[in-house]
This record gives structure tokens, C-alpha cells and sequence, in this order.
């Protein structure tokens, strides 16, 4: 018990990790922020929708389409699982909504019905597959997604130019191309996502922009989950955007939230997995839960940390 | 590094990994029928433990999804299976071993944390019960990773066998684990038997409960409290996602079955343990497939079929008493048009032509005939030589959707000011739901009108002898009335 937590050294934590152990270190926190703010960005709206869980949700069911493009077409390529990534997610949705709309029962168990079939289908079809042949896929991309591998992922070269290991390059497209969708179809996500009936009236498809939004989703959760785990995707679609709304009620205010929690969290992240030798993913999300259990005390009395942010009610 | 592999493999996907834990069907030589009759002898004690283990988790997290699916917290289950993580390594870290007592109550303290937490924050926050869900479920899984991840690198910590206890293993219940589930079992049981209407009343009405003065959040949390003995002990057979999925699953499917919380609860724990049964027998007779994952889809077989067949709630009977409506509907205005077409001749013809009819309802000669054929079969109407005449229920029938629609114009008119110009389409929907009673008061109110907005005869209650020919009718009819 004596040697379970380790003692704070700070040339072991501080010191050593920038500058022996450059490369890794940086790797893993650039990868870290690049996935929480991709995730931030997305459960901002998706916590807006009251759909937090359907991230969870999705992430668990991406399994089943991942098995059986797997067994369709028999590798892993990127366009592959993303395609796979995004038929399982809106088959998801889909599911989800006809046992809403065609019975009695309500949106959450709905959403455990869906997900977890999905799942048990999956792990059944991938004993199935195993039973046939060696299958790569749980190897590649469903349960070894890893963080601390991020690093030793072979690097991208342009013209060149050493880029980064393969996943962060490919992260960076998703949170870029997030930001691009983002910037272009503010005013819709704004508009379905706090006021549907406005929406409607104003000729903008709510349903539309939701299989929209849940698409987009699906390609974030693969591409996460992916390089480093499922916790981590699962977790940062909830807790920066939670951290980003206890501070401010302004849509653009929580983006730039959102990003300052991705880069403390994922920074004090790695450095607590240094000092305790944990898992990094599994200590991003301490912090990154931490950084919302501050922000709670902090604005206890109010609802808002800084009044001017708040949009006058 | 190698650490870390074993490990990321925990943590994805805790449960995905009962494809990997031990089979009850691994044999050399594989047969279906002599599979299926050693399952059923139950002469191997793997099977007889796999089985009573399976049916017991179902019965027990049946049991308690009933309640979490009418709370709707369905998604607390999936929750709090996720927040019991930390608590299983405080429990191993307890003396460093595998010690079931101490791991169970250090999951079951996770577990509570977890639902306070989740109240804490809803009540604190403006955040909703998604998002708190959500925070719990992947915090408190992220601070468990941390241990984990902690312990493995503790002298001793590598071969704790922790990941043998987060992964599905129905088929290597042992025991220990069936006797630890039927506690569990019995427990939940005699709690439910116990606080039953306190359970149900402060599930569908917590605010009336709280103005009885009842200690509400006693019951709340109780019933956390057995949740998470419930996925705790059944953890080890499924896992966490598919725990999730057998405390929801059959719940839901019993939602649909019936109204009342009794026949509810009894329906989910049956649908539970069919459930259990059945994704034993199929790992069992399958060629070394795993228990969990067929569990739930023995489950979700169910709930579809409840969803499709369900006796009041299902989607086939409901698509049924749709299409009975709407024909109901097509037929009553076809008679209505029969009526209007006598009415135009001022009843002096028994019969009609059926073109009067198509006309009447802009339809093509062969759609009218189509519909006519339906009043036919239905013993409303009779045809011969492309005339249609009124049977006696016909002609009543007819009578009833025509005053029906003529005092609803009426009432509109006199009651509600709006002009005679504007109340057609509104009776027009109305005129096929108007009950009795609706229509007498209506009658009452308006005086015993003889005449609508329009000017045309109200057929009343003295018109409508059951069994009066046309014949016998229309000369009274057409005097008092006369054409337009």
C-alpha cells in the first residue's frame, strides 16, 4: 500500500518528460487536446440537444458496423470504417427514434435498447468472424486504442516535411474540418438546437441537421476511438462541454472554453499519468472532471462565473 | 508497454471481452442434438450453475429495470455499471487480494457515489440528468482506469486477475457467484415485497409522496442500493454495457405489455430469466460462443416481439385498429353519400344509382363500386343491376352520420357564432367519433332542431327505428323535409 502513490519528484514529473522524453511527451498532449476539443466541439451541441449520452451510445454500438464492414470487405482501411462508422451511427439514431415514435417507451431506455443490441451483436459476430480466421480489427481499432502508442505511430511526410504520427495529422483534418462545418452552418446548429419550432418555421429541416449532426459525430467517435480508447472519446463529449456551460452561456464563449479545457486537461493530464504511472487517457478524464468540479464550486452561488459573458435573460 | 496493451484492452470495451473468458461449449467434437440434450439433462454442473446464474441475474435485473424504466432513469444502469469500476480496485487494494466481501462493498459504495453525484448535480447545476449521467458514468470510469492502471504496476498488481472479475464469464459461474446472486435475488425481493406502494408512489408521483411526508430520498437511494447489488453481482457474468442491457431490456419489453406496476414487475423478471435462459442454452449448444451477448439478444428478441405484438401497445395491433378505423370512415361516408344522393331525388327512389354515388363522392365509377362492395360484405348494403338499396343497419347507419354531421353544423353555428360557411370540414371529422351520450346533450341543447345551418332535415331519434325499410321512412322524410 506503502508504494501506491508515488512520491511527487519533479525531475521525474516535471523536468524529464520535456526534455529527455520530448517527443513522446509532446505527441501525447498534442493528440490528447486535438481529441478533446474535436469532442468538445461536437458535445457542445450535443449537450444543447439534452443528447450527452447518446455519444456513449454511439461509441459502443460503432462496434457492430465495424465487424461487419469487416467482414464485408475484409480490412481496415480509414474510408471503410468511417462509411461503417456512420451507417452504425445513424442506424443508431434511427433505431432510437422508431422505438420512440412507435411505442410508448421513452427516449433513454430507447437508447440503451438500441445501443447495447448493437453491442451484444457485435461482440457475437466477432467470435463468429474469429471462428473463420485471424480478424485485425479488434487489433487496429476497437480495443487497443491507446494513447501512449500515439507516438510510435509511423510519421506523415508532405513534400518532405515530417508532419506528425499518422494520427495526430488525421485528427487535425477532423477538429479542422469540425471547425470549417461549424463556422459555415453556425447559425442552423444554433437555431435546431435551442428552438426547433423556430427552425421549422424558418424553412431550416430540424431532422435533417440532427442525422447531420449525429453523422459528424459517428466520424469524430471512430476517429477517436481509434488512436486512443473509447473512455476518453465518451468522456470528452460530456465533460468539456459541462465545463464550458457552468461558465458561460454564450455558444461562441463555450467554444473558447471548450479549448482552453482540452489544453489543461490534456496537459495535466499526462502529467499526473507521469507522476502516478497510469493510464494518460484515464488521467485526462480525472482532470479534465476535476476542472468541472472546480468550475462548480467556483460558480455555486451564481449560475454564470462572469456576469458580462451572460446573455441578458 | 506490454501492460498497457492488456490494459487498453480493459478499459475500451470492459465488456467486449467475454468472447475471451471461459466457454461452456468448447468441445472437440461439436453436435447440435447431443449438445441440446446435455443441456437440457442439466447433468454437467457448469451448466447447471451457468444456468440457475443466468436466469437468477435476469430475475433480479428485472426486477429492479422496471423500476428504473417508469423512473426513467433507464440510463442509470448504464451509469452506475460504468461508476462501480473505482470501487473494485479500493476493494482490491483492501490487503492487495481478490476478496469478494471487500470488492463488493467497494463497488457498491462506488455505486452510491455515483447516484449522489448524479442527484448533487442535477440539483446544483442547470445541467440535466443526461449530462450528469454522462459525467458520472465517464468520470468515475476514467478515476477507475487510473487505479487499475495503478495496481498493474504494483508488485503482485499484474496477476490480480481484476480484469477476470470486470469481464463477462456466465459460463465459468462458479458457486459462490450463484449463491452471491440468489442473495442478491432474495434481497431485492423482500425489499420490493416490503416498500412495494411506497416504490410505485414515489416512482409515478414523487411530489405527492413528499407532501405525505414520506422520506423520498430514502427510497430513492434504497433502491440505488439494490441497483447496484444487482449490477455488481451480475457484473461478473455480463459485464458492464451488457448489465445495462438486461436491467432495461426486458423492463421495457414489459412496459408494453401491460399497465399495471404488479403484472409489470412480474412480466420483467420472467422476460429477465427467459432471457438468461436462453443465451445460456444458445452459448451452450453454439460452437464456444459467448453468454453475455447472447443473453441480450435473446432479450432483444423479446422486446421486439413485444413491440410488434404487445396486446394494446404493439405496433401490429395498433396499425390494425388503424386500418379497421379508417375503413370504418370510408364505409360511413359512402352510406353518407347514398343518403344525399336519395335525399337530392327527395327519397322518392328506394335504390340508387351507383354513378349518383361515385359523383357524390368524385370518385371514379369503380372506386364507388369498390367501396360499395365494402358496404356489401359489412351487410350494410345490397346491390343489383348497378343500383345500390339501403339495408335496415345501413339505412340507421346512415341516418346517425347524417345528424351527426347536421348537429355538429348546428352547434357551431348557434353556440360557438361561426358562419354556416365555415363548420363543414369540422363536422365532417367529428361526425365519425360523436358518441351517444355527446349527441343527445347536443340534441338537448339545440332544442330538438329539425333544420341545420343549411336548412336541411336533422334526421332525430324517432327517424332512426331500427329496422324500418327506407320505404317506410322516406314518405314522412320527404314531406317534412322536401328537397333542399
Amino acid at each position: 500500500m506503502s508504494g501506491f502513490i508515488p512520491p511527487f519528484a519533479w525531475q521525474r514529473v516535471v523536468v524529464q518528460p520535456w526534455t529527455e522524453d520530448f517527443n513522446v511527451s509532446f505527441w501525447i498532449v498534442v493528440m490528447g487536446f486535438l481529441v478533446a476539443a474535436a469532442c468538445g466541439v461536437v458535445g457542445t451541441y450535443l449537450l444543447l440537444r439534452r443528447m450527452a449520452l447518446v455519444g456513449d451510445a454511439i461509441s459502443h454500438s460503432i462496434l457492430f458496423g465495424l465487424v461487419v464492414a469487416f467482414m464485408i470487405f475484409r480490412s481496415g482501411g480509414t474510408m471503410v470504417m468511417f462509411v461503417a462508422a456512420v451507417a452504425t451511427g445513424l442506424l443508431t439514431v434511427g433505431i432510437i427514434e422508431f422505438i420512440h415514435r412507435q411505442s410508448r417507451v421513452k427516449t433513454d431506455a430507447a437508447i440503451c435498447i438500441a445501443f447495447t443490441t448493437l453491442f451484444a451483436a457485435g461482440v457475437v459476430l466477432l467470435s463468429v468472424a474469429e471462428m473463420q480466421g485471424p480478424v485485425h480489427l479488434d487489433a487496429e481499432c476497437v480495443l487497443y486504442g491507446e494513447i501512449a502508442f500515439v507516438p510510435l505511430d509511423p510519421a506523415v511526410e508532405v513534400f518532405g516535411l515530417v508532419l506528425g504520427p499518422a494520427p495526430v495529422v488525421r485528427m487535425v483534418g477532423v477538429l479542422v474540418g469540425l471547425l470549417v462545418l461549424a463556422t459555415i452552418f453556425y447559425k442552423e446548429l444554433l437555431v435546431t438546437s435551442f428552438d426547433p419550432a423556430l427552425a421549422r418555421s424558418l424553412g431550416i429541416r430540424a431532422g435533417v441537421w440532427h442525422y447531420g449532426l449525429m453523422a459528424v459525430l459517428s466520424i469524430v467517435i471512430v476517429s477517436v476511438f481509434e488512436a486512443v480508447g473509447a473512455i476518453l472519446a465518451v468522456a470528452m463529449l460530456v465533460v468539456p462541454p459541462m465545463f464550458a456551460a457552468q461558465l458561460s452561456d454564450r455558444l461562441p464563449v463555450r467554444f473558447a472554453l471548450v479549448f482552453l479545457h482540452a489544453a489543461l486537461s490534456s496537459l495535466l493530464g499526462y502529467q499526473l499519468s507521469v507522476w502516478l504511472n497510469c493510464s494518460p487517457a484515464g488521467a485526462m478524464v480525472v482532470v479534465g472532471a476535476m476542472l468541472f468540479l472546480l468550475a462548480w464550486a467556483v460558480t455555486r452561488p451564481r449560475r454564470a462565473a462572469f456576469p458580462g459573458w451572460t446573455a441578458p435573460s | 508497454m506490454r501492460s498497457f496493451l492488456r490494459l487498453a484492452a480493459l478499459a475500451v470495451l470492459l465488456a467486449a471481452t467475454p468472447a475471451e473468458g471461459a466457454r461452456i461449449g468448447e468441445l472437440a467434437d461439436w453436435d447440435f442434438g447431443s449438445q441440446t440434450v446435455r443441456f437440457f439433462s442439466l447433468q454437467d454442473a457448469s451448466v447447471r450453475y451457468a444456468l440457475a446464474g443466468s436466469m437468477l441475474l435476469g430475475l433480479c435485473c428485472g426486477l429492479m429495470g422496471a423500476f428504473l424504466v417508469v423512473r426513467k432513469l433507464a440510463l442509470m444502469g448504464d451509469a452506475l455499471s460504468h461508476a462501480v469500476l473505482p470501487g473494485v480496485a479500493l476493494g482490491f487494494l483492501w490487503g492487495m487480494t481478490k476478496n469478494p466481501v471487500a470488492i463488493f462493498a467497494g463497488a457498491v459504495g462506488a455505486g452510491l457515489l455515483g447516484a449522489v453525484v448524479v442527484q448533487w448535480i442535477r440539483a446544483t447545476t442547470k445541467h440535466r440528468e443526461d449530462a450528469a449521467l454522462g459525467f458520472v458514468l465517464s468520470s468515475f470510469f476514467g478515476v477507475g482506469i487510473v487505479l487499475f492502471t495503478m495496481i498493474q504496476n504494483l508488485p503482485g498488481g499484474a496477476k490480480s486477475g481484476l480484469d477476470g472479475f470486470m469481464f463477462g464469464q456466465a459460463a465459468a459461474l462458479g458457486p459462490e457467484d450463484v449463491w452471491l446472486l440468489a442473495g442478491v435475488t432474495v434481497l431485492a425481493l423482500g425489499a420490493v415485497g416490503l416498500f412495494y406502494k411506497e416504490y410505485v408512489l414515489t416512482s409515478f408521483d414523487e411530489g405527492f409522496a413528499q407532501s405525505l411526508g414520506w422520506p423520498v430520498k430514502f427510497y430513492h437511494y434504497s433502491l440505488m442500493l439494490l441497483l447496484a447489488f444487482a449490477i455488481v453481482s451480475a457484473l461478473q457474468a455480463v459485464g458492464v454495457v451488457l448489465v445495462s442491457a438486461m436491467l432495461v431490456i426486458p423492463a421495457a419489453a414489459a412496459f408494453l405489455l401491460t399497465d399495471r406496476m404488479g403484472a409489470m414487475l412480474a412480466w420483467s423478471a420472467g422476460l429477465g430469466m427467459l432471457a438468461g435462459a436462453a443465451g445460456a442454452f444458445f452459448s451452450f449448444t453454439g460452437q464456444s460462443l459467448p453468454t453475455g451477448p447472447f443473453m441480450v439478444l435473446a432479450a432483444a428478441g423479446l422486446f421486439v416481439l413485444a413491440l410488434l405484438f404487445a396486446p394494446s401497445h404493439g405496433i401490429v395491433r395498433r396499425l390494425w385498429r388503424r386500418r379497421s378505423r379508417v375503413a370504418r370512415i370510408r364505409r360511413e361516408n359512402t352510406l353518407k353519400a347514398i343518403y344525399h344522393v336519395m335525399e337530392d331525388g327527395g327519397f322518392r327512389e328506394e335504390v340508387v344509382e351507383i354513378e349518383g354515388v361515385a359523383d357524390r363522392r368524385r370518385e371514379t365509377a369503380a372506386g364507388a363500386r369498390r367501396e360499395i362492395v365494402e358496404l356489401q360484405q359489412a351487410g350494410l348494403a345490397t346491390v343489383a343491376d348497378g343500383r345500390v338499396a339501403f339495408t335496415p343497419e345501413g339505412w340507421q347507419r346512415a341516418c346517425e352520420m347524417v345528424r351527426n354531421h347536421r348537429l355538429w353544423e348546428l352547434y357551431l353555428t348557434n353556440a360557438a357564432q361561426l358562419a354556416p360557411d365555415h363548420v363543414h370540414d369540422d363536422a365532417e371529422v367529428i361526425e365519425h367519433v360523436l358518441g351517444d351520450e355527446t349527441v343527445r346533450r347536443l340534441e338537448r341543447r339545440l332544442n330538438y332542431a329539425r333544420r341545420d345551418p343549411h336548412g336541411k332535415l336533422i334526421p332525430g331519434l324517432a327517424d332512426l327505428a331500427a329496422g324500418a325499410p327506407p320505404s317506410e321512412r322516406v314518405a314522412g322524410f320527404g314531406e317534412k323535409g322536401g328537397a333542399r
